[in-house]
């Protein structure tokens, strides 16, 4: 097992209003290894985006809230941290690139500036042809020719623009790049350019990656260990190969596999989850996946499961856990 | 094969043209000569990227959008002509399912209300409780439990109000629903949901469906037939099977290469990689309109456009390699 970049340990994320309390990420253990790409994987309302945002303490001031649980960055613990010291962080050594690249671009800007906005910010006393440079290279390597830097966010295409994030993100050569549903928003052919791109960026650079997606798809062809969400749990989670050719898995990920349509195999019929998540304000005492699982047992409804690990390999779930 | 072609198609589309007008008199060539037949029964698959004129291609055969030229033939009769009076009596018959749930239904209007309204206005029943008692089998009928009636849309998930879209379309037992994208705002555990409610309809009442989407895995599952389409053409189409087995048009290799597929053996298999982009078919010149980005592009590509070639029984190609193969 290669060195730790990024260490989460029992987070526990609410959102709380005068309303309600969602229960947003409830006790999950997540470990990047150096130079690896994790897959965090699931639906709509999974948690999936809550813990990329508190990894960057970039959570809504006003009802986020962390209840417990430690996040280290290299070592160093994230929540600890005074305001300097996650600024000089964010952008520099751990930098996001979120879903949907019309709204991450400011309008206003030009995409040169906005490139340079990130290098000025974590490199005092740089010189302006420096930066001059490091912008025409960061857009040379997403392949936008340099000359389109004077250009504004409107005059590129989706798929361009969301070139100009992944410019922006790495501007400062982060050591950690999450990326949020990178290409969610882009057409097959477009995702497969930027998927190429970020692949011969990581490999080039050693950028460690936290990859979010809904797609297994992306997963099987870029990650190394994934992890898939449930209701705000790591209900699984291993390296690829424990995922996509293991033999025990956890029904909610035996229920997404069945949900794809298969691209090789002629299936008459679809083998979906039935129902739907359980609402995050109110979840259950016991498994949260218990009302749509096809293996459910009486002690689901009274018990919460424990993780059951085979090597690297982890699975939430009481079919796999030790039995009382 | 053959067999198919002796019926007589529900619905026939011959040389079927939008153009949109554009400030400055130039116009936009949403689709452009599109032909095609589709059998009672039969669920035709239409996949392109954003912007290849798809969505228009939909929304005209049931003339939501007025064609600019062509015709379209329903049971063999002409409907590009009919007037106002018979054209609202024909669309009880087509339908659409349109992608959005979200933007698709009205706000305020309770669940019920938006299932109920289409007989309303093609006033199908004498009195309301008949009416409102249909309803109420319709939502059974796609599995959306009674007690969702006087819900509000926005009380409701994407699925839930996916189905009260798809319940509406069935409102008025119509033959033929053109669904635009529905299930691309969907979870996948959702989406796969809504598809088995689609098919298990197909096959329960006798739909024709023209299934408008982008995602290849998708249109595969649930179509006899694909056509592929870019920039307002058809480049390719043929029997599902045969689209996937045996890809000829380089675009839809290219399409089929870029799918990350969720199966470890294709990992370190890289992706075709497309040059470019979707353009605009703004004021188009003859030639080929994927030949800017085509690894095979020759000269005869830039001069003339290429027409269909049948390079096996009803599978069609439009490109300038299948003519030198023939």
């Amino acid at each position: 097992m290669s060195e730790a970049i990024l260490e989460i340990k029992d987070l526990w994320v609410i959102y709380k209003t005068d309303l309600e309390t969602v229960a947003a990420v409830n006790g999950i253990d997540l470990r990047i290894g150096k130079g690896k790409t994790m897959g965090l994987v699931g639906e709509t309302g999974a948690g999936k985006t809550t813990t990329a945002l508190s990894i960057l303490r970039l959570l809504p001031s006003n009802t986020g809230r962390i209840l417990k649980g430690s996040i280290r960055f290299q070592g160093e613990d994230i929540m600890g941290m005074n305001e300097a010291r996650i600024h000089a962080i964010r952008g520099d050594k751990i930098a996001m690139v979120f879903q949907d690249p019309m709204t991450s671009l400011n309008p206003v800007m030009t995409v040169g500036e906005q490139i340079a906005e990130a290098i000025l910010l974590h490199n005092e006393g740089i010189k302006t042809a420096e930066v001059d440079r490091r912008v025409d290279d960061m857009l040379g390597m997403v392949g936008i020719q340099a000359s389109r830097k004077g250009e504004y966010p409107h005059q590129f295409s989706g798929g361009m623009k969301q070139r100009v994030v992944i410019a922006m993100a790495l501007a400062c050569e982060p050591e950690l790049l999450i990326a949020d549903e990178p290409t969610t928003a882009l057409d097959v052919t477009i995702q497969a350019q930027v998927l190429t791109m970020i692949k011969d960026l990581r490999d080039r650079l050693g950028t460690s990656m936290l990859m979010i997606t809904h797609n297994l798809g992306i997963v099987a062809k870029i990650c190394d260990d994934v992890a898939v969400m449930y209701a705000g749990e790591i209900v699984e989670s291993g390296t690829v190969e424990d995922l996509f050719l293991g033999k025990r898995h956890h029904p909610y990920t035996d229920g997404l596999f069945g949900s794809i349509p298969s691209l090789t195999s002629r299936a008459t019929r679809l083998t979906p989850i039935p129902g739907l998540m359980p609402d995050p304000s109110n979840l259950p005492k016991g498994c949260a996946f218990e009302e749509r699982c096809a293996h459910r047992m009486e002690i689901c409804l009274k018990q919460h499961p424990q993780k059951a690990t085979e090597g690297t390999h982890s699975i939430l779930c009481h079919l796999y856990g030790e039995k009382p | 094969m053959s067999a198919i072609d002796t019926r007589t198609p529900l619905i026939e589309i011959i040389d079927l043209k939008k153009h949109f007008k554009l400030n400055g008199g130039a116009k936009l060539h949403a689709v452009d000569g599109i032909n095609l037949k589709i059998y009672p029964k039969e669920t035709v698959g239409v996949v392109g990227e954003s912007g290849c004129g798809k969505s228009t291609l939909g929304r005209s055969v049931i003339r939501l959008i007025e064609p600019t030229s062509g015709q379209i033939l329903y049971n063999g009769r002409n409907i590009m002509k009919l007037g106002g009076g018979k054209m609202r009596e024909l669309r009880k018959e087509l339908q659409i399912i349109f992608q959005d749930p979200y933007s698709s239904l009205d706000p305020r209007k309770s669940v019920i209300e938006v299932i109920a309204e289409y007989m309303f206005i093609h006033r199908r029943y004498k009195t309301r409780a008949e009416t409102y008692h249909r309803a109420v089998t319709l939502m059974d009928l796609v599995g959306l439990a009674r007690r969702y009636a006087n819900s509000y849309p926005h009380e409701l998930d994407g699925g839930r109000r996916q189905r009260v879209g798809i319940a509406r379309a069935l409102s008025l037992n119509p033959k033929f629903i053109v669904c635009d994208e529905p299930v691309s705002a969907l979870d996948v555990s959702i989406q796969a949901q809504i598809l088995n409610l689609l098919m298990d309809l197909e096959e329960e009442l006798g739909l024709t469906y023209m299934f408008i989407t982008h995602d290849m895995s998708v249109v595969k599952h649930i179509s006899n037939k694909i056509m592929v389409m870019y920039l307002g053409q058809c480049v390719e189409m043929a029997t599902s099977d045969e689209l996937f087995a045996n890809p000829q048009h380089p675009y839809t290799r290219a399409l089929l290469s870029a799918i990350p597929v969720a199966d470890l053996s294709t990992r370190d298999k890289d992706f075709v990689i497309l040059r470019g982009e979707v353009s605009n078919p703004i004021n188009v010149k003859p030639g080929c309109r994927f030949a800017k980005r085509c690894d095979y592009c020759t000269e005869a590509c830039t001069l003339a456009d290429p027409g269909p070639v049948e390079v096996s029984p009803d599978h069609f190609v439009s490109c300038f390699l299948m003519k030198q193969e023939v």
